[in-house]
């Protein structure tokens, strides 16, 4: 299966198998008019399967997001039809606004305009908790 | 000079602690070398849930300095009814006051006063999160009882999940080299794992979980009690069943050590017997005098290190 290349826009490659949806919804790509693709099990040599994400336009990504869902992603900008830039993604010791507290006993429940931060408690088994009440953030 | 505020209890080092419960022993000790310690200084008390005891310890303290109270009291007076968010409160009362004690009903609430307070901030419960104060109440009895931190086999018993007094002490406890923990509560209640893995296993520390009081109490330095509340229970069978396994009474204390001390956060419903208040092994009404004592040490502490004193 093909895709035709992307002169300028944003490709987020080696994102695992079955994640590619999620983090799409997460970018909130599938509520855009922008041309995107989904391209869910693609055989990579290195890794088995793969998801990839290919926008056709030079928007900003929040990469503490796609970090985030998937630290094995990476996610490349094309300029020119040329890869400009490539950028590894690691883990953010905090998230701000990227994902909300469900702890209705947080003071982000009821607190206005409160940032919702979560910081990584726990790099090696991935968990962020929230910054306040230090609440476990679900997968 | 830098502001600084305490939220959780681990967020003061062992050293810090040390040197809380020194000035806190010399504080007893010498009480009028601090009866103007904070002359003209003032604490903001925000209470936006009652917490008697809390406030007026806090008061009391505040008072033995030397220094003055303003109180915001009560959730449904004042700028909270108004719907003043905690961050506003707390830039505002800056203003005038030099250091916020703040009691909330919810978690994290005092972390978001610390980050927009100008003073320094004291966290004096967020809901079930944090208590800092409790614990070092809790340390300074320990100590005041045992003259140490090291070597104790400290028995924790009642509602070991949803306790966080319980959970802050075993972190606590758990940074001073050779003690051994017992966590005694029924199966329902028992430490969650990360509380465990965090202040136990991970430091491999020896401890263990039983459900029976009475067959741990003879290893026991310290017993520290909470309640055993009948709404964590998911009928009332099992609550009926369990809950006089964990009530303190003077037969269960017979084959206590001579030397035990039996602490409690207080307030107790019954989980501790009356009839054991007046064994010298009861500590637990020491525990609320020292809370006092540690609270002005902290505030001590805090305002020295805000370049205010
Ligand atoms: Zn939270």
């Amino acid at each position: 299966m093909n895709i035709d290349p992307i002169q300028n826009g944003v490709v987020i490659d080696h994102i695992t198998a079955g994640k590619g949806m999620r983090l799409l919804q997460l970018l909130k790509l599938d509520e855009t008019d922008l041309s995107v693709a989904l391209i869910k099990n693609v055989v990579s040599s290195k890794r088995g399967k793969k998801d990839i994400i290919k926008i056709d336009a030079d928007i900003p990504v929040n990469l503490d997001l796609v970090a985030y869902v998937d630290p094995g992603a990476t996610v490349n900008i094309i300029r020119g039809g040329q890869l400009v830039e490539k950028r590894q993604m690691e883990m953010p010791e905090l998230l701000v606004d990227v994902i909300a507290c469900k702890n209705p006993r947080c003071i982000t429940s009821t607190e206005q305009e409160l940032k919702q931060i979560f910081r990584l408690s726990d790099r090696k088994n991935k968990i962020y908790r929230c910054l306040y009440c230090e609440t476990k953030a679900e997968k | 000079m830098k502001k600084r505020s305490v939220i959780d209890v681990l967020d003061l080092s062992v050293e810090e602690l040390d040197q809380l419960v020194a000035t806190a022993n010399d504080i007893i000790a010498h009480p009028d070398d601090y009866a103007h310690a904070c002359d003209r200084k003032k604490l903001a008390t925000l209470f936006y849930e009652p917490s008697t005891r809390t406030r007026m310890s806090f008061e009391a303290a505040m008072y033995e300095l030397g220094g003055h109270v303003i109180s915001m009291a009560g959730a449904n007076s004042s700028s909270a009814a108004k719907g003043e968010s905690v961050a506003d409160t707390a830039k505002t009362v800056s203003c005038y006051t030099d250091i916020i004690a703040i009691r909330h009903p919810k978690e994290g609430a005092a972390l978001v006063a610390a980050n927009n307070a100008s003073i320094p901030v004291i966290n004096a419960g967020d809901g079930g999160h944090c208590h800092p104060t409790q614990t070092l109440a809790d340390l300074l009895t320990i100590y005041r009882e045992k003259q140490t931190f090291s070597g104790l086999t400290i028995g924790v018993c009642g509602d070991l999940k949803f306790g966080r007094t319980v959970h802050s002490l075993l972190n606590a406890m758990s940074r001073y080299p050779d003690n051994k923990f017992v966590l005694i509560s029924p199966e329902e209640l028992k430490v969650p794992s990360y509380v465990k893995q965090d202040a136990l296993k991970s430091k491999n520390l020896p401890y263990e979980q039983t459900t029976d009081l009475e067959a741990a109490m003879p290893k026991l330095d310290i017993l520290y009690m909470t309640r055993v509340q009948r709404e964590r229970f998911f009928n009332e069978e099992d609550y009926l069943r369990l809950k006089d396994s964990y009530i303190l009474t003077p037969e269960k204390l017979r084959t206590a050590k001579s030397d035990l001390s039996i602490l409690h956060p207080l307030p107790r419903v019954n989980e501790i017997s009356v009839a054991i208040d007046d064994d010298p092994r009861a500590a637990y009404f020491k525990q609320v005098l020292n809370g006092k004592f540690m609270r002005m040490a902290l505030i001590l502490k805090l305002l020295k290190e805000a370049g205010t004193l």
